[in-house]
């Protein structure tokens, strides 16, 4: 019989992840800016947990809150000027948009397309989120990639 | 492995408490009767256990009341129950939430908080102010399975001889609650 996956408890799911994300936060902002934006990540990751409908991928979730709450760090951290001389396209973030182009792909590649293209993230961390390694990140990234042509030449 | 420091660990459980997104908080007690697990919804104080196993009582929380659980302070049951165990609360001023607890087991809980501090009663006198004077094992049932012992005097039921019979916490535990009180010389 094959194990239901259901999602824990949300004390276990913290306890599990919020070193390694602490530890992620501070590789991509500075240990100043890591502890306001570990609280934010946990707490959208609270709002959102009662939307989980299985207990798969739980750390890439995880990691993916974390990734996003980083990068509005760095879009508020952007000097004002920049921002207004961008243009207007450059008011969505990349990574709305690679969500919205890698939906369908199976859990462990959009989480490594989302990561990689969307956040920006190294294969080393993205192995990390996937509990796998980095070739392995890099193998699920580009099969994600595969996948998404494929299905935009249909 | 990166471990999260207390005061961040400690702010990140209160924001969490007091964000209005957790289905229950749970806290852990030292108690001078032992460790115990005092949980609470939104709506009230809803489960009190002895020697808790933590992981196995966050499963249970998460089934009757949401996934969302977390270990977070909760500071006025503790301060209550402290007030208790030094013999200066004889009764307690909390909410309490007694959700999925059937009808019969609620009348009879009801009928138990009334019983005052340092008094005891019996299970056959509770089955008979629930108008089930033959329950009196049925009694005895509802008070092993009370969710908020302590708070839910069940510590005042015994036997109809005065023997204390049987208590969720223990013999010894009931013996010690009820010297406490005074109901015991």
């Amino acid at each position: 019989m094959m194990d239901a996956v259901t999602v824990p408890p949300f004390e276990r799911f913290y306890e599990t992840w919020s070193g390694e994300i602490l530890a992620f936060l501070r590789r991509r902002l500075g240990a100043a800016d890591a502890e306001d934006a570990f609280q934010e990540t946990f707490l959208r990751a609270l709002r959102g947990y009662d939307g989980l409908e299985h207990g798969r991928e739980l750390r890439a979730w995880a990691y993916t809150i974390a990734a996003r709450v980083a990068a509005d760090v760095h879009r508020r951290r952007r000097p004002a000027a920049e921002a207004v001389e961008g243009t207007a396209d450059d008011s969505r973030p990349a990574y709305a948009e690679i969500e919205h182009l890698a939906d369908g792909l199976p859990p462990t590649e959009r989480a490594a397309v989302v990561l990689r293209y969307g956040y920006d993230l190294s294969y080393e961390d993205i192995g990390a989120a996937l509990g796998s390694n980095a070739d392995a990140a890099r193998q699920a990234t580009s099969s994600g990639i595969r996948r998404m042509r494929r299905k935009e030449l249909q | 492995m990166t471990t999260v420091p207390d005061s961040l660990d400690r702010r990140f459980r209160a924001a969490a408490a007091s964000s209005g997104l957790l289905d229950v908080a749970y806290d852990l007690f030292d108690s001078p009767f032992g460790m115990l697990l005092l949980a609470a919804s939104p709506r009230g104080l809803c489960r009190i256990s002895y020697d808790p196993e933590p992981e196995r009582e966050t499963e249970g929380l998460a089934k009757r009341f949401g996934l969302r659980v977390l270990r977070a302070p909760l500071d006025d049951p503790r301060r209550q129950l402290d007030e208790y165990f030094e013999g200066r609360r004889h009764s307690f001023n909390l909410e309490l939430d007694l959700v999925g607890v059937g009808p019969f087991p609620r009348r009879v809980l009801d009928e138990l908080a009334l019983v005052p501090y340092g008094e005891v009663t019996t299970y056959g006198r509770l089955a008979a102010q629930v108008e089930r004077p033959r329950a009196a094992r049925a009694v005895g049932t509802v008070m092993n399975r009370n969710p908020l012992p302590i708070v839910l005097p069940c510590h005042r039921v015994v036997g109809s001889t005065g023997k204390l019979v049987g208590y969720g916490g223990g013999l010894e535990r009931k013996e010690r609650l009820l010297r406490l009180e005074g109901a015991l010389l």
